[in-house]
């Protein structure tokens, strides 16, 4: 318990700077009144749903839990059920064996939500497209806010793109 | 006898892997099966190829390995079926499963012969791999998505029952509670404890080897990168030496101690997440936001010299993509130092701490004998006394030089995983440093000649979670005709079901971090 405690002590306050929003980020304008984004300023559930991803982008969604970030700081947490979520979280290519998965999980997501699609896969379907099992971006299967490129993106690109999906646009 | 004794024709393939190639007929598939099942080697990979352009025939081919022997062996079929071999290799059954979801191809006399890797997305008598049954603009169209209350009646799956009192099922995914990648779990238990798991994949197939048959031989790297983004290094590595034994060329000496360098900070930095992970699961988030900040700084370590944190597209077909910046020694040096003394002090308290122990310890055991009999491998396997490392026992260049010490346990339980796990990491520091001492200088790549239509080429890698195998066969141009590549997830996955059995519910989690297998590599 001591060597744990010294530990701790010893490696401090690890916490860096958070990024801004980037409204370069958004794919739809708007779509929640300012009054709603307001509420989810410093309290926000997301719910992560990984639709067919290489799991380059689970990588760094898990590093956000790293010190260095620390989104929880922000009133940002990752919830464990659709239910209980505020925002979606999806890596892709969606592949169609994971279509009607998301499509659910984004219908049991009560309303008003939000959907950020993460990586070049999830914005564009990436290297692996379209195909017999693959249906590409994410806004081809469930509506998208805020998309984020990257191959997979950084925890910052992750935290930007999150924080701009509640951040009300600059008129 | 050694594989080399059989009564077949042998050519010994260039690349970086000792390999022998030979083609048999069914009888002789199976005396060789019996063959290398009985001398202790294993099923590296089971895979098959449409040839039915050039020879008219569709060929199954199998990759074995003895601990002093690696084999790839064809079988050309007369018609769509070929002999079961799960019943020596249970690791087959899945591979045959999947061989038929993809290619048509059956395995007669097997056991088991659900479909598997096919859920509702094509139907039943289309199958992706032929040449003859997609083009590309059919791809997309041909195969629209049906109305969404429709799939469940379309992907009817047999789930094998268990009945009895009390018995009852707690279906698990595929989309599941924590940041991980979707599968569904069958669980069947009574109270608590479970009597059954039955895993269901397939969820993430996007039609990758597929894709592959689009690429030409450099752009396909990116993809290999990208079957299991975990293992990017180890992907790349595998998949380059594959081309580069098909081109017959070899990469200079400073992009091969390179790679591995990349391959040991890739292990690294995966270990670290997982003892972070494994810590988190059994209640201590101390651990995690311990070894989440070394895992950054090797992550951050990664984007400063090699320009990806991930390490993806570095290793290329002929050597590696950039070059180690002179500065990189120190830094590298620097780096392994500082793990080094706060990975021993994190060893630390994990080893002494009375509650973490608990969960780990004697927690989803796989004992050695079931281990050798279904066929664990890589770093699983290793904490259940198997000892295969491709790097100890059939090494490659520069680990010919660098005479790898394998971690391996006896014990099979989570606590097993985590030690070896802290044994790896200590290994490749050593290793990290041997590679920046030595490092020769020169160039970083090859040029890669275009190889002729119809060559084979095999990579074979031991990356962090097992060995990564790819088997590649060329098409005209430079172009990709078939690729196979195979996770070590493949053999791993079956094993977690047996894992879990006498377990409580609420270890699953933990085991399954223990294992921490690739869902994206399995589905291909």
């Amino acid at each position: 318990m001591f060597q744990l405690l010294r530990q701790v002590v010893k490696t401090g306050i690890k916490t860096e700077a958070y990024p801004q929003p980037d409204d370069a980020l958004r794919v739809t304008l708007d779509r929640l009144q300012a009054a709603v984004l307001e509420r989810f300023h410093g309290s926000l559930a997301i719910r992560h749903v990984d639709a067919g991803s290489c799991n380059g982008c689970e990588l760094e969604i898990n590093q956000l839990n790293c010190p260095y970030y620390n989104l929880e700081g922000l009133g940002i947490k990752f919830v464990a059920s659709p239910r209980h979520a505020d925002m979606l979280l999806v890596t892709g290519p969606v592949s169609r064996h994971m279509e009607v998965a998301l499509k659910r999980t984004y219908d049991a997501t009560p309303d008003p939500k939000l959907v950020v699609a993460v990586g070049d896969c999830g914005c564009t379907g990436g290297i692996f497209g379209e195909n017999y099992a693959s249906r590409g971006r994410v806004s081809n299967v469930i509506p998208v806010d805020v998309a984020v490129p990257g191959c997979p993106p950084t925890p910052v690109a992750l935290m930007q793109g999150i924080l701009t999906a509640i951040a009300v646009k600059k008129t | 006898m050694s594989i080399v004794d059989f009564d077949m024709a042998f050519d010994t393939l260039d690349g970086a892997v000792n390999i022998h190639r030979g083609q048999v007929d069914a009888t002789l598939w199976r005396t060789l099966c019996v063959h290398v099942a009985a001398s202790g080697g294993r099923l590296v990979a089971l895979w098959g190829s449409d040839q039915t352009q050039h020879t008219g025939r569709y060929a199954v081919h199998a990759a074995f390995a003895t601990d002093a022997e690696f084999a790839v062996i064809t079988l050309p079929l007369e018609g769509a079926s070929y002999p079961d071999t799960s019943d020596m290799f249970p690791v087959a059954i899945r591979m045959q499963r999947a061989l038929h979801d993809l290619l048509g191809l059956s395995a007669t006399g097997a056991v088991d012969d659900r479909k598997w890797l096919r859920h509702a997305a094509w139907p039943a008598d289309v199958y992706p791999l032929r040449k003859s049954s997609m083009d590309e603009s059919t791809q997309v169209s041909d195969f629209k998505q049906k109305n969404i209350d429709d799939v469940p009646a379309l992907d009817a799956y047999p789930f094998i029952p268990v009945a009895g009192d009390g018995v009852h099922e707690i279906p698990v995914g595929p989309v599941h509670a924590g940041t991980i990648e979707p599968g569904h779990f069958r669980f069947s238990i009574v109270g608590e404890r479970v009597l059954r798991l039955e895993q269901r994949l397939g969820y993430k197939h996007k039609g990758i080897e597929k894709r592959f048959e689009q690429m030409d031989l450099m752009h396909g790297a990116k993809l290999a990168a990208r079957v299991s983004g975990d293992s990017a290094a180890a992907f790349g590595w595998a998949y380059a030496m594959a081309v580069e034994s098909a081109a017959g060329v070899t990469p200079p000496p400073r992009a091969l101690w390179l790679r591995a360098l990349l391959l040991e900070r890739e292990r690294i930095a995966n270990h670290l997440g997982d003892l972070g992970f494994l810590g988190n699961d059994a209640g201590l988030a101390f651990g995690l936001s311990q070894f989440l900040i070394l895992k950054e700084d090797v992550l951050r370590l990664n984007q400063a010299l090699f320009d990806h944190r991930y390490l993806m597209d570095v290793i290329v077909p002929g050597g590696v993509a950039r070059d180690f910046p002179d500065d990189g020694v120190t830094r590298v040096r620097d780096e392994c130092s500082r793990l080094e003394e706060v990975v021993q002090r994190l060893k630390h308290i994990y080893d002494e701490h009375a509650g973490l122990q608990d969960r780990f310890v004697d927690c989803g055991r796989v004992t050695p004998d079931l281990a050798a009999r279904l066929g664990l491998i890589g770093q699983a396997g290793r904490a259940s006394g198997q000892a295969w490392d491709v790097r100890v026992t059939h090494p490659c260049a520069p680990y010919r030089e660098l005479d790898v010490r394998m971690a391996t346990h006896q014990g099979g339980d989570v606590a097993a995983r985590v030690a070896v796990r802290f044994a790896e990491i200590t290994e490749s520091i050593r290793l990290l440093r041997l590679i920046v001492d030595r490092l020769p200088l020169g160039e970083i790549a090859s040029p890669v000649p275009t190889p002729p239509e119809g060559k084979l080429g095999i990579g074979w890698v031991e990356g962090w979670r097992g060995d990564v195998f790819v088997a590649l066969e060329t098409a005209r141009d430079g172009r990709i005709a078939r690729l196979h590549p195979r996770d070590p997830s493949w053999h791993n996955w079956p094993l977690l079901e047996h894992a879990i059995l006498g377990n409580i519910v609420p270890d699953f989690p933990l085991i399954n971090k223990s294992f921490n297998l690739s869902y994206a590599g399995q589905d291909l």
